[in-house]
């Protein structure tokens, strides 16, 4: 037999093949779409991926440009992804997340945490201290409405519920809040120094505006609105500026085989924080429209919530909130 | 720079690897627009039918005061299906929304599998960077730079954009399309196979002339001129072909 007629013959046995290949391919895309609870199809389907392979891989020699060839790579790359599918199964994965993996991350970014938190503070103390000492330096940091209603002596914040209604107010802020988490943790793709800029812009119209309120009288108050939501939100802020350092860092200095293999390691694996700064700031957005510009709400009923809050959210980091044990030394 | 499709070639435990080609800027930014239609016309009736349903009569004005139960019913919804759009179809369609099903392209993660929520989520929240300055810029440019066609996104989710190929069909019949022991080898098989399949498809003139030229090719006769149905005597003579062996 000459190789053209050994050629032939190969390809016709292997073209004999295509009823298996289509009976491979349905149940694929079966399961693939998740419309078969068949356990037969299931175990069906490490077969199937062996034997589209061994025939692709003739395929590709004996009919390189053919749409056979094109059929078998679709067929056995929905194979591959349906086979290297993990289960999903939502709430044990929120669970280990909440419970495992979060205060694992918590615990990694521990020295990026503290860090984030001295920036922030750093700049909140200059902020005060730049505006304290020279107040005209207020116009970089707020509004002219903010500064008129301030001179007036009046807070921004009193009667805030009569112009718009708690559920609307908490969703405004918690949108607002949430957007400025993420990108304190997306600016890190710069190298960090997007994060850093959130971190010391934010702490630095912190300063300036107690400052500013503080000599107009009404520190007081201000502080009073705040300590309800203040604590959590601005801790919330501070860990995404962590994890948006551990982004700009894997950069700056890969740890892995190259800058944009340790960005995604980095970012994937402090990106779980983020869902826990979501989960949080949701609560924060709730506690700024219906407990801090209530004036019904007594001061210590505010230090509660504000002392609660941010408990909770440290129970919540730590893992302890869904059941995870501090680890004791034997 | 972005050059000709090019493959990713991901290692299995069989041996052989498993390729799949990356989708360019092109096949992206079209994915994209058919998902903004989608999410802008979807958010935009909710919006038009919850205004009318709240005045009870056809205006879309909004209340003069702030009102929750507009915000909560009419605005807030419409924004969320808006923007959370990508975030939720993705996670609930393992990487896939309408708009690249309906372009071809799907979500895989490096290792060809279907990428995870966490992934998926990274991803999604990489769209405050891709998108600015306007119009998804620096996404674009990413995109167009990166070999792999990445924007920001992809980089930090270890995501890839890779043609489906879900329209990839075997020729009509394994036996139409395997060649036989005359002159017909397994791309004139495949080519015959598809003209057969296609027959009733094309117009009488368009199929007499294919038939011809793969028969002149692959050596088979032009059907005699017994004064019947030529069309019938082409398609018969194909017929013939593919079932020598």
């Amino acid at each position: 037999m000459d190789g053209t007629a050994r050629q032939r013959a190969l390809s016709a046995s292997l073209l004999q093949r295509a009823g298996l290949w289509r009976e491979a391919d349905a149940r694929t895309r079966r399961l693939s779409s998740g419309r078969s609870d068949d356990a037969a199809d299931a175990t069906h389907l490490a077969d199937d991926y062996r034997l589209l392979a061994h025939d692709l891989a003739r395929a590709r020699t004996l009919l390189p440009d053919s749409r056979t060839r094109e059929y078998l790579e679709a067929a056995y790359a929905r194979a591959h992804a349906t086979l290297h599918r993990g289960a999903w199964h939502i709430g044990s994965e929120l669970l280990t997340l909440f419970r495992d993996e979060i205060p694992a991350v918590v615990r990694s970014l521990r020295p990026y945490i503290i860090w984030s938190t001295t920036i922030f503070a750093l700049a909140a103390l200059a902020g005060y201290a730049l505006v304290h000492r020279y107040p005209e330096l207020i116009a970089l940091f707020a509004s002219p409405d903010l500064i008129a209603t301030v001179e007036r002596g009046k807070l921004w914040t009193e009667g805030l519920l009569n112009i718009v209604p708690s559920s609307v107010l908490s969703v405004q802020i918690l949108s607002r809040n949430i957007s400025v988490s993420l990108f304190a943790y997306c600016a890190g793709f710069l190298f960090g120094l997007g994060t850093l800029y959130i971190l010391g812009l934010n702490g630095l119209m912190l300063g300036a505006v107690f400052a500013f309120v503080s000599r107009h009288g009404l520190g007081g108050p201000l502080a009073s609105f705040i300590v309800a939501h203040g604590c959590v939100e601005l801790s919330v802020l501070c860990l995404s500026g962590a994890a948006g350092a551990a982004v700009g860092e894997a950069l700056v200095r890969p740890t892995h085989a190259g800058r944009i293999e340790s960005f995604r390691i980095a970012a994937l694996r402090s990106g779980k924080l983020l869902i826990a700064c979501v989960a949080l700031l949701v609560g924060c957005g709730l506690i700024e429209g219906y407990v801090s510009p209530n004036p019904g709400v007594a001061l210590w009923a505010r230090l509660g919530v504000g002392v609660g809050y941010w408990l909770f959210m440290l129970a919540l980091l730590s893992g302890r909130l869904f059941g995870r044990r501090a680890a004791h030394p034997r | 720079m972005s050059g000709p499709v090019r493959d990713l070639t991901v290692d299995s435990v069989t041996g052989i690897d498993v390729s799949l080609p990356v989708a360019g800027p092109g096949a992206r930014a079209y994915a994209f627009l058919l998902d903004w239609h989608i999410r802008l016309i979807v958010a935009l009736a909710w919006f038009v039918v919850g205004a009318l349903l709240y005045n009870g009569r056809p205006s879309l004005a909004p209340p003069l005061s702030n009102d929750a139960r507009w915000f909560g019913t009419v605005v807030a919804p419409a924004l969320a299906i808006y923007f959370l759009y990508h975030c939720v179809l993705e996670l609930a369609m393992r990487g896939s929304t309408p708009g690249k099903r309906m372009a071809g392209v799907r979500l895989v993660a490096r290792d060809g599998g279907s990428p995870s929520a966490g992934a998926l989520l990274t991803r999604n929240v990489f769209r405050l960077v891709d998108s600015l300055p306007l119009c998804y810029g620096v996404g674009l440019i990413s995109v167009v730079l990166t070999r792999d066609h990445l924007r920001i996104g992809d980089m930090a989710a270890g995501t890839l954009l890779v043609f489906e190929r879900a329209e990839a069909r075997l020729p009509g019949s394994a036996a139409a399309a395997a060649p036989g022991a005359g002159h017909l080898d397994a791309a004139g098989a495949e080519i015959v196979a598809e003209l057969l399949e296609r027959w009733s498809t094309l117009n009488p003139e368009a199929r007499q002339r294919l038939a011809r030229q793969v028969l002149e090719r692959y050596g088979g006769g032009e059907p005699a001129a017994s004064g019947g149905d030529p069309d019938a005597a082409w398609r018969a003579e194909l017929e013939r072909l593919a079932s020598s062996r």
